[in-house]
C-alpha cells in the first residue's frame, strides 16, 4: 500500500515439528515476490499457499486478530520474540523491516512450561492456570455497587491500565534466560493491587498466583530485563518490584 | 411451515416489561441448580460473562472455545468504548434516551422491548466491570470519565484507552477463570463446534472437534448456549479475526433455528485500505478520528498528484458538502456509501484508487501537532506501522470495510432460538441493533445478554420443561457424529486443485461486489447464481492438505468456508427480498438522492429464514415490528 512497495526474495529457516513428541528440525524454504507491504503473517500465509500447491503440509502457527491485541501470535524471529521492531507483535511486523535476500530464522517460543504442539504452535495454558489461581476479584454478578462509589486516583487508575494492557502472548517467558513468567504474573497482580477493589484479597492473591507460577515450571527473575525489552505492549519491570513487595508482605502475614 | 415465531414480549408499558417479566419467570431452587448442565460455546464478552454468571448461580457449566485460551476471543479487539445510561456527565442522558437513540440508530428494524431492556441493564454492566477491576478511564477526582460517540448527543461512552473491548473481556475472563478454578466450569480449549444435537426436538448437546488431537467428542447438557459471534468473514476481508466463523450459527440454522436479517451487515467507513492480493484482514481506524479529520477526494478524476500539492479549490470535502449539519461525523452507513460514490466516479486515491483521504492538516494547524498526538497518537502510530506513511505530514488513506453483522439467529425475548433449549447471545443473535449498530453498543449488548439476561431466563426454561436424563450414547449423538465424520472425510478426499483460501477469496469478491455497500436486484440475482456455482466447484475441486488426525489448520478453514458458501447465498436472498433501503442495507432502486428510503408499510418486520435443504429455497417468515414508543421517522443528517 505504501508508495514505495518492493518485492523481496527470502530464505526462510522454519522450525518444523509434527507433534509434541517429535524432536523437530529446521527446514529451508525459498520464498519469492514478498511485498514489503505484507505483514509477517501474510508472508507465512504466502509460504503456506506455496506449500499447499506442492501438496506439502503447511506451517502451523497461532494467530487470530492480526491487530496486535489477542496475543495469539508467537514467533521467535532471528532470535527475537516478535522480531526486530520495538513494541510490535508478529502480526503487526511488516516485511519492510527486512531486506531482499535476507535469511530469516523462525522458531516457536521455547520454555519448559510452553511445550511445542506443532511447528510454531505452543501450549500456553499454564498462563490460564496462573490466572485461575487468583487473577481476579471475587465478586459475583449482581453484587456491585455504583461504579462511582469507588473513586480511584487517576494516577493509580492509569498505572493499573498500563499493567492490564498485557496480552498474554508469552514473549516475556520466551525471551527470559530463566523462562520466568514474572512479568506476566506481576502485571495482573499489580493491576488489582493498585485498585481499592482489589486490595481485599491482595495477600491471598499474590501468594496463590506465585505458587502456581512455580508449580507450572517457570523460572525465577534474575533481573535480565529481557522480558520488558521484548514485551509488545511495553509492560514495565516495576510491576515485578510491586509483586515482590506484595509477596513479602503476604508472607510476613503468614498467607 | 415448521416453526412459529412467538417473540414472547411481555405485556404492559415498555418501562415495566422486564421487571414484571423477571417476577413471572419461574425459578430453579439453589439446591436443584447443580442438577443442570449447561453448554456455553464461545468465550467472548457474551459467552464468558454467561458461563461465569451461570456457574456462580450453581449450574454445572461446560465452556468451549476454539482458541488456546478463552481470553483470545475477538471481543478483545473492540477499541472505542461501551455505552451506558449513567448520566454521570449530567448532560440529559437517561435509560429512555439510550433506548430511543438505539432504536432510531438501527433505522427502526429492531424489537423495541429488547432494546429497552438493554438500555435498562447498561448501568449494571459499568458497575459490575468496575467491581471486577476493569480500569476504566478516570478524571482527576477519581471518578469515571466519558466520551462522545456517533449517533448520540450525550457523552455516555465509558472507555479504557483504545482498548475497551480488551479490558471488558479480561474482566469477564477473570470471572470465568475464578469459576474454572473453583471447579464449577469445565473449560474446553481448542475445540470447534461441528454440530448441535437435538433430542426430542430440544437442544441437548454438541459435537466438537479437538483441534489438537483431531478427536471428535460428544458433549451433552440440559441446554445449549451459543455465543459465537458474527459472520463478517463471509466477505474474506473484514475487521473480524481470522478464525471468526459462522459454523455454530449455521449448524443451528440447519437444525431448525430461524436466521434473522442475514443481509444486515455493517460496513465501517474508516479502515486502512486493501494493499494487495496477499492481504489477510483489514484494520479499523477508530470512528473518533472523524472528530478532527476532514474527508476529501480530488475534484478531478484520476488526479495522481501528491495530496499536499492539490490546492484547496481542487478538493472535494464531500461529507461537509453533502451533509452540512453533520459534516465529517455523519453516521457509519452514510459515510461509507459516500466514499463508494466517490471511488465509483473515479476519484479514488492511492495505488489501488480504492481509498479517500482523511486529512488532519487543518486540525494540526489549528490545535498544534502535540494536541493531535495526545488525542490520537496510538492510532497514528498503528497507521504508520501498517502503511509506512506519516499521517502528521500526509493525509491518511481510508476506505470502508466489513465490520459487524446485525443479523443472526432469531431469538425471543428470553434469548431462545426457535429450537427449544438453544439460546443465542451477543453478536450471534439478531436482537438489538436493527439495520445499523451505533458505536459502543456491541460491548453493551454482549455483556447485557451474558451477565443480566440469560441468568434469569434460562432458569425459567428448566423449570417449565421436562428434560429426560440422556447420555452421549443416544442415537442422535451417534447420528450427528457420523455426519460430522463423513463431512470431514469428504473434504479430505476431494484432493482437488484449488486451495481453501482461493475459494474463500473468490466468495469474498462476489459478496463485496454484489452484497456489499450498495445492492440491486440484478446484482443479487447474479450473486446467488455465482455462489451456487462456486459452492459446486468447492465440493469438486478443493484441496485440503493434511489428515483428520492431529492439528490440521487447513481442515479447520475448509469446514468454515463450506459454511460461508451456503450462508453467503442466504445473505443475498435476504437482500433481494428486502425491497427497501434501511441502515446498512442499501438497495440502489430504493433511494432519495443517495439516501436510504425505507418502506415501513411493507418491510417493518424482521425476515426470519427457515432451512429446507442446501440447494433448496428457504422459507421466509416475518416477525412484524411495532413502534408505539419511538415514532417512525426518516433519519436525516443534512
Amino acid at each position: 500500500m505504501s508508495q514505495q512497495e518492493q518485492l523481496l526474495n527470502l530464505n526462510l529457516k522454519v522450525w518444523r515439528q509434527k507433534n509434541r513428541k517429535d524432536s523437530g528440525h529446521f527446514e529451508d524454504y525459498r520464498l519469492e515476490g514478498v511485498s514489503t507491504d505484507s505483514s509477517f503473517l501474510e508472508m507465512i500465509d504466502q509460504l503456506n499457499e506455496q506449500l499447499v500447491a506442492e501438496n506439502k503440509d503447511p506451517i502451523t502457527f497461532d494467530h487470530d486478530c492480526r491487530e496486535g491485541i489477542c496475543g495469539s501470535c508467537s514467533m521467535m524471529i532471528n532470535g527475537q520474540a516478535h522480531g526486530p521492531e520495538k513494541q510490535t507483535t508478529t502480526c503487526q511486523l511488516h516485511m519492510r523491516s527486512f531486506k531482499n535476500e535476507d535469511t530469516v530464522v523462525i522458531e516457536p517460543w521455547r520454555a519448559r512450561a510452553f511445550p511445542v504442539m506443532k511447528d510454531l504452535m505452543v501450549d500456553r495454558s499454564s498462563f490460564d492456570k496462573i490466572i485461575q489461581s487468583g487473577g481476579f476479584i471475587s465478586v459475583n454478578t449482581g453484587n456491585a455497587q455504583d461504579a462511582n462509589a469507588i473513586p480511584v486516583s487517576k494516577e493509580n487508575a492509569d498505572l493499573a491500565m498500563d499493567a492490564a494492557t498485557c496480552i498474554g502472548c508469552g514473549a516475556c517467558v520466551a525471551s527470559c534466560p530463566n523462562a520466568s513468567a514474572m512479568l506476566f504474573t506481576s502485571a495482573k497482580i499489580s493491576q488489582l493491587a493498585l485498585l481499592p477493589q482489589g486490595r481485599v484479597e491482595a495477600e491471598e492473591r499474590v501468594s496463590s498466583m506465585v505458587k502456581t507460577m512455580d508449580e507450572e515450571g517457570f523460572g525465577n527473575c534474575t533481573n535480565h530485563a529481557e522480558c520488558e525489552a521484548s514485551c509488545p505492549k511495553g509492560i514495565n519491570l516495576s510491576n515485578i518490584a510491586r509483586m515482590n513487595k506484595e509477596y513479602i508482605f503476604s508472607k510476613i502475614k503468614g498467607k | 411451515m415448521s416453526f412459529k415465531l412467538d417473540s414472547k414480549i411481555p405485556e404492559g408499558p415498555i418501562s415495566e416489561k422486564w421487571d414484571k417479566h423477571k417476577f413471572k419467570l419461574k425459578l430453579v431452587n439453589p439446591a436443584n441448580k447443580r442438577k443442570f448442565d449447561v453448554i456455553v460455546v464461545g468465550t467472548g464478552l457474551a459467552g464468558a460473562s454467561a458461563a461465569a454468571t451461570l456457574a456462580e448461580l450453581g449450574y454445572n457449566v461446560k465452556s468451549f472455545c476454539l482458541h488456546d485460551s478463552p481470553r483470545r476471543a475477538h471481543s478483545i479487539a473492540a477499541q472505542g468504548g461501551v455505552n451506558a445510561a449513567k448520566n454521570y456527565p449530567n448532560d440529559g442522558d437517561s435509560v429512555w434516551r439510550l433506548f430511543y437513540d438505539t432504536v432510531k440508530g438501527g433505522d427502526f428494524r429492531a424489537r423495541e422491548a429488547n432494546v429497552y431492556r438493554l438500555a435498562q441493564v447498561s448501568n449494571n454492566i459499568i458497575d459490575q466491570a468496575t467491581a471486577q477491576g476493569v480500569p476504566f478511564a478516570r478524571d482527576y477526582g477519581g471518578y469515571l470519565a466519558n466520551r462522545s460517540f456517533g449517533g448520540a448527543q450525550v457523552s455516555r461512552t465509558f472507555y479504557a484507552k483504545g482498548q475497551t473491548g480488551q479490558q471488558l473481556l479480561l474482566g469477564a475472563y477473570s470471572a470465568l477463570s475464578r469459576q474454572i478454578g473453583l471447579g464449577k466450569v469445565q473449560m474446553y480449549n481448542r475445540r470447534e463446534l461441528l454440530d448441535i444435537v437435538l433430542v426430542d426436538g430440544k437442544a441437548r448437546g454438541i459435537i466438537v472437534r479437538d483441534m489438537i488431537t483431531g478427536d471428535i467428542e460428544r458433549h451433552s447438557a440440559h441446554a445449549v448456549i451459543l455465543a459465537t459471534g458474527g459472520y463478517g468473514n463471509v466477505y474474506f476481508l473484514s475487521t473480524n479475526a481470522m478464525a471468526s466463523n459462522a459454523g455454530a450459527a449455521w449448524k443451528a440454522y440447519k437444525k431448525g433455528a430461524g436466521f434473522a436479517n442475514p443481509c444486515f451487515t455493517q460496513i465501517h467507513p474508516t479502515c486502512i485500505p486493501v494493499h494487495g492480493d496477499n492481504q489477510s484482514k483489514l484494520t479499523l481506524m477508530s470512528e473518533s478520528l472523524r472528530n478532527d479529520g476532514r474527508v476529501w477526494v480530488p475534484k478531478k478524476e484520476g488526479d495522481d498528484r501528491h495530496p499536499n500539492d492539490i490546492p484547496e479549490e481542487e478538493r472535494d470535502y464531500y461529507l461537509e458538502r453533502v451533509y452540512p449539519s453533520f459534516g465529517n461525523l455523519a453516521p457509519r452507513d452514510v459515510a461509507s456509501r459516500q466514499a463508494k460514490y466517490r471511488t465509483d466516479e473515479g476519484k479514488g486515491v492511492g495505488k489501488t484508487k480504492l481509498a479517500v483521504y482523511l486529512d488532519f492538516a487543518a486540525a494540526i494547524k489549528r490545535d498544534g501537532k502535540d494536541a493531535i498526538e495526545a488525542r490520537y497518537g496510538n492510532l497514528f502510530e498503528m497507521y504508520q506501522r501498517i502503511t509506512d506513511e506519516n499521517p502528521y505530514e500526509r493525509p491518511m488513506r481510508i476506505y470502508p470495510a466489513v465490520h459487524y453483522t446485525m443479523g443472526g439467529l432469531w431469538v425471543d425475548y428470553n434469548l431462545m432460538s426457535t429450537i427449544p433449549g438453544l439460546h443465542v447471545l451477543g453478536e450471534a443473535n439478531f436482537s438489538d441493533h436493527g439495520a445499523n449498530r451505533l458505536g459502543a453498543s456491541a460491548l453493551m449488548q454482549g455483556l447485557a445478554d451474558g451477565y443480566f439476561v440469560i441468568p434469569y431466563t434460562l432458569g425459567d426454561y428448566f423449570a417449565n420443561n421436562e428434560l429426560k436424563p440422556i447420555d452421549t450414547d443416544h442415537e442422535e449423538f451417534k447420528k450427528s457424529e457420523k455426519e460430522v465424520t463423513e463431512r470431514i472425510n469428504k473434504l479430505l478426499n476431494i484432493k482437488g486443485n484449488r486451495s481453501v483460501d482461493e475459494f474463500h477469496k473468490a466468495l469474498g469478491k462476489i459478496m463485496w461486489e454484489y452484497v456489499g455497500m450498495s445492492r440491486d436486484k440484478a446484482g443479487l440475482e447474479t450473486a446467488i447464481k455465482e455462489i451456487q456455482k462456486l459452492r459446486g466447484e468447492f465440493w469438486q475441486d478443493v484441496k485440503v492438505v493434511g489428515d483428520a488426525e492431529g492439528i490440521s489448520q487447513e481442515l479447520e478453514k475448509a469446514n468454515r468456508v463450506a459454511d460461508f458458501l451456503e450462508l453467503g447465498e442466504l445473505m443475498a436472498r435476504d437482500a433481494l427480498t428486502r425491497e427497501e433501503s434501511c441502515g446498512g442495507h442499501f438497495r440502489s432502486e430504493y433511494q432519495n438522492d443517495g439516501e436510504a428510503k425505507r418502506d415501513d408499510e411493507n418491510f417493518a418486520h424482521s425476515a426470519v429464514w427457515e432451512f429446507t435443504g442446501v440447494d433448496k429455497e428457504p422459507i421466509r417468515h416475518k416477525e412484524e415490528l411495532e413502534f408505539p414508543n419511538v415514532p417512525l421517522t426518516t433519519r436525516s443528517y443534512k
